[in-house]
Formats: C-alpha cells, structure tokens, sequence
C-alpha cells in the first residue's frame, strides 16, 4: 500500500538540501497550511455541490446540472459570486465580535480538519492524545456562533444562538462518550494509533456491541453537533429564519456556511477513523486474495469513500426527518442517549478487563 | 319558527323580528346587550355560533348585521343594531359571549368607526394606527389619506372603552406588551407565516407567552372595492381572497347573485362547480401538507405535495385557462364548458392519488418525530373552536360537524355519498389527519361525478348588468379552509351597496393566541401551520 510519508519525507529531505533547519520548518508550515486551506476549499465544494445533487434526487428534482458538465462547477460558481458580494455593516452590532464570530467557526472546523488520518502517512497534527484534541477544537465552534448570535442585535439570531449553546453543549457530551468508548477498547488516543489496530478489523466489527452502539451513538450526536437537520434547531429556518447567522452577508456567511459542512466532513471523518478503520481497507480474514486486491485500491481513497457513506447517511436524516423541537432534542440527549451512552462504556471497559475480545 | 320570535319577544318586547328562513331582529342599542346574552345562554336559543359580523353604514346611520347559528338546534337568526349616530357609534360588545367577535368587532371599528364597550382592544385592526377617517362609511373622503413614506409604529396600549358601575363611558388603556417583555416578530416577512402576517410573540425563553396578531399587510379593500363595481365585476375579486379556494369564493357569491336574481343554474354546471370544488379542496389540502411539513423541517415532503398539486393544476388550466385564479364561476354557470380531456385527466388523479397519499403517510405521518411534534399540541376544544368560529377541517378536528356541504348542501352535494370527517383531538395531529382524510373524501365525490356529469348548458344567459332586488341576502359554501359566506346588502342598484365576505381565515389567527399560549416557539409554528390560514383571506 502507497505511503504518503514517501512523498512528504522527499520534500522534507529535499528542502533541509538547501535550506537552514528554520527555513525548512517555516516553509513547510507554509506548504502544510496551504495544502489544508486548499484542501478545506474543495473538500466543501464538492460536499456543497454533492448535497446539493443528492437532495434535488431525494426531491424528484434535478439539482444544479448547468454550469460546467453535469453542473461540476456550480459551487465554484456560487462561491465566486460569495466572495465578490459586499460584507454589509449592520448598525447597532457589536462590530468587533460580529466580525470575529465567523473566523472563529472557520478556524475551529480548519484545526479540527488538519487532525484527521487521510491516509497512509498523511496525518498532519498526531500526538498522543489527538481524540482529545479533536474535541476541544471542534468545541471551540460553538464560542464562535454564540457571539454570532450575541453580537448580531437580533432576536432571532439570539434565540437560535442559545438553541445552539444547549445543543452543542449536551451532544459534546455523547460524541466525547463514544470517542473514549474506544479509546477505552484501544488503549490509545493517538488518532494515528487507532487507525492502525484496525488493520486487522475495524473496531465496528472487532469491538462486539458496545462499539456498534457507541457508532449509532456518534452518528446521531455527530448531525447534531453539526446543527443539521433533523437537529437544525439553530437555524430552524421555518421559526428564525436563520437563526445565529441571520445578519451576516458576503463570505462571513460564507464561512458559516463552508464551516457547516465541513464539520459534517469531520464529524463523518472522525467515525471512519474511530469505527470504520479509517484509511485502512476492508480486510477479510482468511481471503487472502481479496485482502490484496483491496490493497490496490489506494488508502485515500478509503478513507474518503467511508466518510463519502456516512455523509450520505447524513444527508439522507437530513432530507428525510422533520426538525425536532428544543425540549425533545434535550430530552433525547440527556434522557436517553447519556444514560446508554454510560453504560455502554462500562460494558466496553468490563469487555477490555476481563478481555472478552478477539 | 314562531316559537323563536315569540322567545326573542320576550327578552325584548320592543324588537321587531322578520319572518322568513332565517328571522332578522331589529333591536335597539340599549336592548341588544340584554338580547345577545339571552341568544348564547336561553335552552330554546342556544346560538353559539356568530357566523358572520358586518358592518353597516345604513344611511342615517352606522350599524352592524350579526348573523347567528346554533350548531344545537341548528337555527339561524340574523340581528340587526343601528347606532344612535353617526358622530359617536358606540355599541356594545359581545367579545365575551362570542370569541370571534373579538377581532371582528376590531375590523368593524377600523371600517366603520363603531368603537364597542367593554371590548379589551379597540386598536385597529388591518389599517395603519394614523389613518384618518374610517373607510367603509359612505361619507368617506379618499384624499384625507396620502401615501404615507415613513413606517407605521406599533402601539404596545391598546384604547379601551369602559362602563363604570355608574353607567359612564370610561376611556382607557390596555398594556398589549410590557416594556419588560422580550417581544419578537414572527411576520410580516417570515416563512412560516405563508404570507404577509405578522404575529408579535412575547416570548420567556423559549415559551411563548403571548401572540398579538397584527393584520393588514396586505389588506385590499376589496370590500369596498366591490361597493363601486357592477355585480360580474366582483366576481374576479374573490379569486383573490382565499387563491387556494378560488372557485369555491367565487361559488359562494355567484350563488348569493343568483339566489337573490331567483335564477336557476343548469344541472351541467352544478356538476362541473362541485367537481372544480373538490378538485380545488384537494389541491388546497395538499400545498397544506406539503407547507406543513416544511414548517417542521421536512422539506422533502413539501416537494411531493407540490409534485401532485401541479397535476390538479394542470387539470385546471386546461379547462379554466388559470391555474391559481381560475375566473372560472360566472353568473348563471360557469364561464365555459370543460375541456374534452378533463374528464379522463380527472379519472386518471383519482387513481394516482391513493397511492401517492401512502407515500406522505409512509414520509410524514408516521415519522416518530413527526407523531411527537404535533400530538397534544394546540389542542382546540369543541366550545372553544364554535365560539371562535374555527370552521372547516380545523373545526372538525376538535369535532365540531360543520361541513356547510352536510349542513346546507348545494351545489350537486346531495346527490354524493361522502363522509364528514371528524375527529375528537383537537390538536395539530387533528386537524393534519382530518385534511388528508378529507382529500380520500373528496376523491370519493369526484368518483361519483365524474362519469355522471348530464348533457346540457354550462350556463344561462344572463345581462352584462345584474340589478338584484333590495334587501340583504346571506350564502356560505364550505371552502378549503371553513365556511366561506358573502353577505350582499342591495339597494336594488347595479352595484352592491355593502358586499361582506365571511373569510374562514381571521377566525383561524384569531385562536392562534390561545392555543400557542404556554407552548414553544417551534409549537406556534406548528399551531399556524396546522390552522392553515392564507393571508389574503384574512386581511381582504
């Protein structure tokens, strides 16, 4: 299977050739930084024009099939258009917060993008506790769309702000349980660490119920984290309109917008990692010719093609389910899936103690 | 019947009541308290139900036409009060005995100037707080009012009359919203209001705590548009109040003209307004699924139900010409005969639809979350939904049998077998289930029409101008939403003198106060949704 640590190791190699240990360092932070926001960009794009696509076709409708073959650039269109339109000035906003808010959204969903496995040897910010890391970034989101909501002099921006705090709040809470979940039956955070105990099995498969669960888990925590329908209470945009990001125009809306769907690229992502072996391939014991056959197929790819599933999963809740309302989504959180969610992991740390796996 | 206007006489020996089908009482002022109390509470009354509240400027004086029916001993009375004068027309109000005349009496004051004792709120209703004058009195000037260039400001106090114990008029205040209160617009530009309608919502946390409706965005005058027009005229209007009940508006008013013409309507026509009826009822019923849905965010499903509403759509306009105002109804008829193909395309809709209706099932009804966000909520009881005049689906869901086309058939509804559906929720779940079974209701009328429509005229020849008789005559059919009635005052000229439509919408927002009271946000927007008004035929 192709290493991706080939690729970077040359370029590393290649610029300490010439370059004093600083520079070296400086110029592949730039390199990194660029390939990320890059990679951001049109990872959204193409999630922006998917979503599109898929809900027109769950919609008996068509979608965007205009610009460029099949209307491929569509996207690239609308965010041309995004990003020449004027950032209107709302008075009576508490300026300096307004415009900060949506930076904060960005940059949270970028830093928790740099820390997913994309494949073999492409993993940008690994440590040993990265699952933790994970969190805390992707946490920091939902600072940026509370001043959103504050700062915007709205009521409805406010209300859908406060929606969100709640939200946000009380799923953090089981996507955390499930994430330690696992780490508890791998016995590592290092998200780099996990992937590669899959090779033998993903975890869905090799961690007996309690894994199975804590997926289900993650997966309805996860929209939820990512204010999607049928948890889009934030935004409802039959009762606020818009919720916390109402009043924002030009590219700051663009940014809650591009942020929203990359959270729902990382929240897919995180799961491949965590349950679905992440960039490694479907290995069946014992077919040994199916198990190289997979092995050509390259670990990118495997990784985008999981999370690829799973996005659509999320879609499909999206453009399937009403919205819940406030109390039932809380209710869901702290009387259901808290409790099972506790559970479950005491059953997963009695699985690892008394050593009932594989 | 006589019985009635021996009882009425007793209350009130001085009133003089009319013989007829339906009595009209002429009352004074000072008695008519004493009578409206006694029509809502006496056992042999028992009038429940106001129906229709009209204001009336009579010449000499200001007044109003109240038209009762009690949905016990299904009778009918109509009263009619002329204020002392036309310089301060004060009458009393009868908000307490009937809910709806709350916002009715309020409508009454913005047209005519009528100010109603006792009333909580004499705000205006549909105009701006600084128009002058009061539109629908004859004497009206149209240039004391310009075009306003700044915005109007929303009052928080509404005046008030009062009696003292003393029996003096007393001119107060009411608090509408508190400066403490943390009141939010839903409206006039909101999606889930379906038109230009704005509620402003006091709102603690996420409960809401009170609903002021605030109407008149988009209010026409077309009341008194009609008062300059000749009767064929009107018609094209009432297309526009309710646009998703278009032909049963314009049903009602062309059977109002013709009953007081006393002019028969060719067997053809009744069987191709019915059919146009029930097709336009299910085409209503469907863009309610599908917008309801969308209100609770299952935005799929509003696709479908538009998907299959454009097939009625176009059923419509191969006949009408029109897909949403369809100027199809004329007097004497309709305006032409159908297209060769609308029966075969009609037979083709009623077996399509079955099977598209288990898909919404299948999508939306029985979608747990779905189930959880309408059960038990806005629940409407009986006595609350009469006294409101909630009529159509919404009242049949907190069953109350009001189906005007059970009650008082017309049309060609007596010769079809069909079922009124009731049901004794009462909530949003209620009145969703109550319109999609009455789309399988009106499938079966269609069925039973469709091959049977006779030979003959589509319509009689009538005159390009229609002079009815004098007097004051009274229709209602039941339209997509509730009990759609015209009310037509003729002084014998070609045009109307007063021209009133009873819309099923302002009785709808004017229960959204109560049933949204202590609910949440996200509730409000189910509650509306489910009550299914459209703004045009509330503000008229």
């Amino acid at each position: 299977m192709f290493d991706f640590s080939v690729i970077t190791g040359w370029v590393d190699r290649m610029l300490r050739s010439f370059l004093p240990e600083e520079a070296t360092v400086l110029v592949e932070f730039v390199m990194i930084g660029v390939a990320i926001l890059l990679g951001y960009a049109v990872i959204a794009l193409v999630l922006i024009y998917t979503e599109r696509r898929v809900c027109a076709f769950f919609q008996c409708r068509v979608g965007p099939n205009r610009v460029g073959p099949w209307g491929l650039t569509q996207s690239f269109a609308d965010m041309i258009k995004m990003l020449t339109k004027e950032l209107i000035t709302i008075n009576n906003v508490d300026r300096f917060l307004f415009n900060l808010a949506p930076f904060i959204v960005i940059i949270a969903s970028v830093i928790s993008f740099s820390c997913l496995p994309f494949a073999k040897g492409l993993e940008l910010i690994d440590f040993n506790v990265g699952a933790f890391f994970v969190m805390a970034v992707s946490s920091m989101g939902i600072v940026g769309i509370l001043l959103a909501g504050w700062s915007s002099n709205n009521k409805y921006s406010l209300i859908g702000a406060m929606r969100s705090g709640a939200q946000m709040i009380s799923y953090e809470l089981s996507i955390g349980m499930s994430i330690l979940t696992i780490i508890v039956f791998t016995d590592t955070a290092q998200l780099s660490l996990i992937v590669a105990n899959q090779a033998d099995g993903w975890f869905i498969f090799k961690g007996h119920v309690p894994a199975f669960i804590a997926f289900m888990i993650y997966l309805i925590a996860g929209t939820a984290e990512t204010n999607r329908g049928p948890f889009d209470l934030p935004e409802a945009d039959s009762e606020l309109t818009a919720g916390y990001h109402t009043e924002y125009s030009g590219m700051h809306f663009g940014f809650f917008y591009l942020a929203e769907y990359l959270n729902m690229f990382i929240v897919a992502g995180m799961a491949t990692t965590l349950f679905l072996g992440g960039w490694m391939p479907l290995y069946i014991p014992g077919w040994d010719g199916f198990n190289r056959a997979m092995d050509f197929i390259p670990s990118l790819f495997w990784f985008l093609g999981k999370t690829g599933v799973l996005i659509f999963i999320m879609m499909w809740f999206k453009w399937t389910f009403p919205r819940l309302r406030i109390d039932q989504l809380l209710t869901l959180e702290w009387k259901y899936l808290l409790p099972i969610n506790l559970v479950n992991m005491f059953v997963m740390v009695m699985v690892v103690v008394f050593e009932w796996h594989w | 019947m006589s019985s009635l206007k021996e009882h009425i006489l007793k209350i009130v020996p001085e009133a003089e009541v009319s013989e007829g089908e339906v009595p009209v009482v002429n009352v004074s002022p000072g008695a008519f308290r004493t009578l409206a109390i006694h029509l809502r509470e006496d056992a042999g009354l028992q009038f429940d139900y106001l129906v229709c509240m009209t204001g009336m400027d009579f010449g000499e004086n200001l007044g109003v036409y109240y038209r009762f029916r009690s949905t016990v001993l299904r009778q009918e009375l109509t009263v009619r009060v002329e204020t002392v004068n036309r310089e301060q027309p004060e009458l009393m109000t009868v908000a307490d005995l009937w809910a709806t005349a709350e916002l009715n009496e309020r409508e009454v004051f913005d047209f005519f100037g009528i100010r109603f004792i006792n009333h909580p709120d004499m705000r205006r209703l549909f105009l701006r707080n600084d128009w002058v004058g009061h539109p629908l009195r004859k004497d009206y000037d149209p240039a004391l009012n310009d075009v306003r260039l700044h915005s109007d400001e929303t009052l928080d106090t509404a005046p008030v009359l009062e009696v003292t114990e003393e029996g003096v008029v007393e001119e107060k205040e009411n608090v509408v919203f508190g400066d403490s209160e943390y009141v939010v617009n839903i409206g006039p530009q909101h999606p889930a209001t379906h038109g230009v309608l704005r509620f402003r919502v006091s709102l603690e946390g996420e409960m809401v705590k009170k609903v002021d409706v605030n109407c008149g965005y988009i209010h026409r005058g077309i009341e008194k548009m009609c008062e300059s027009m000749t009767y064929p005229q009107t018609l094209a209007l009432t297309d526009r109040l309710d646009y998703l009940s278009a032909h049963q508006n314009r049903h009602a008013l062309c059977r109002c003209i013709e009953q007081a013409m006393g002019l028969e309507v060719p067997e053809r026509a009744q069987y191709i307004r019915t059919i146009m009826d029930e097709l336009t009822r299910v085409a209503s019923h469907l863009l309610f699924w599908s917008t309801f849905c969308m209100d609770l965010g299952a935005l799929t499903a509003f696709f479908y139900g538009f998907r299959d509403r454009e097939k009625i759509l176009n059923l419509l306009e191969e006949t009408c010409g029109g897909r949403l105002i369809m100027n199809y109804n004329v007097i004497g008829g309709v305006m032409a005969d159908i297209h060769p193909r609308f029966v075969e395309g009609v037979k083709e809709f009623i077996r399509y639809l079955p099977g598209a209706m288990k898909e919404y099932h299948e999508i939306f009804t029985g979608n747990v979350i779905a189930r959880q966000r309408m059960r038990g909520i806005g629940v409407l009881s009986r006595d609350k939904a009469v006294s409101f005049g909630v009529t159509g689906p919404s009242g049949r869901a907190s069953g109350w049998a009001c189906d005007v086309r059970k009650l008082k058939p017309y049309a060609v509804y007596d010769k079809v077998a069909f079922d009124e559906v009731l049901r004794e929720d009462g909530d949003v779940f209620g009145r969703y289930m109550v319109r999609l079974d009455e789309i399988t209701q009106s499938l079966r009328i269609l069925e039973q029409l469709i091959d049977n429509i006779p030979a003959g005229p589509y319509s009689v020849k009538t005159k390009p101008v229609v002079k009815l008789p004098e007097g004051s005559y009274f229709t209602s059919v039941e339209a997509s939403r509730g009990e759609f009635g015209v009310l037509i005052e003729s002084r014998g000229e070609k045009n109307p003198y007063r021209l009133k439509f009873r819309s099923p919408g302002l009785p709808l927002v004017s229960v959204v106060d109560t049933l949204a009271t202590g609910n949440k946000i996200a509730d409000l927007i189910a509650i509306g949704g489910s009550l299914d008004y459209v703004v045009p035929d509330i503000d008229r």
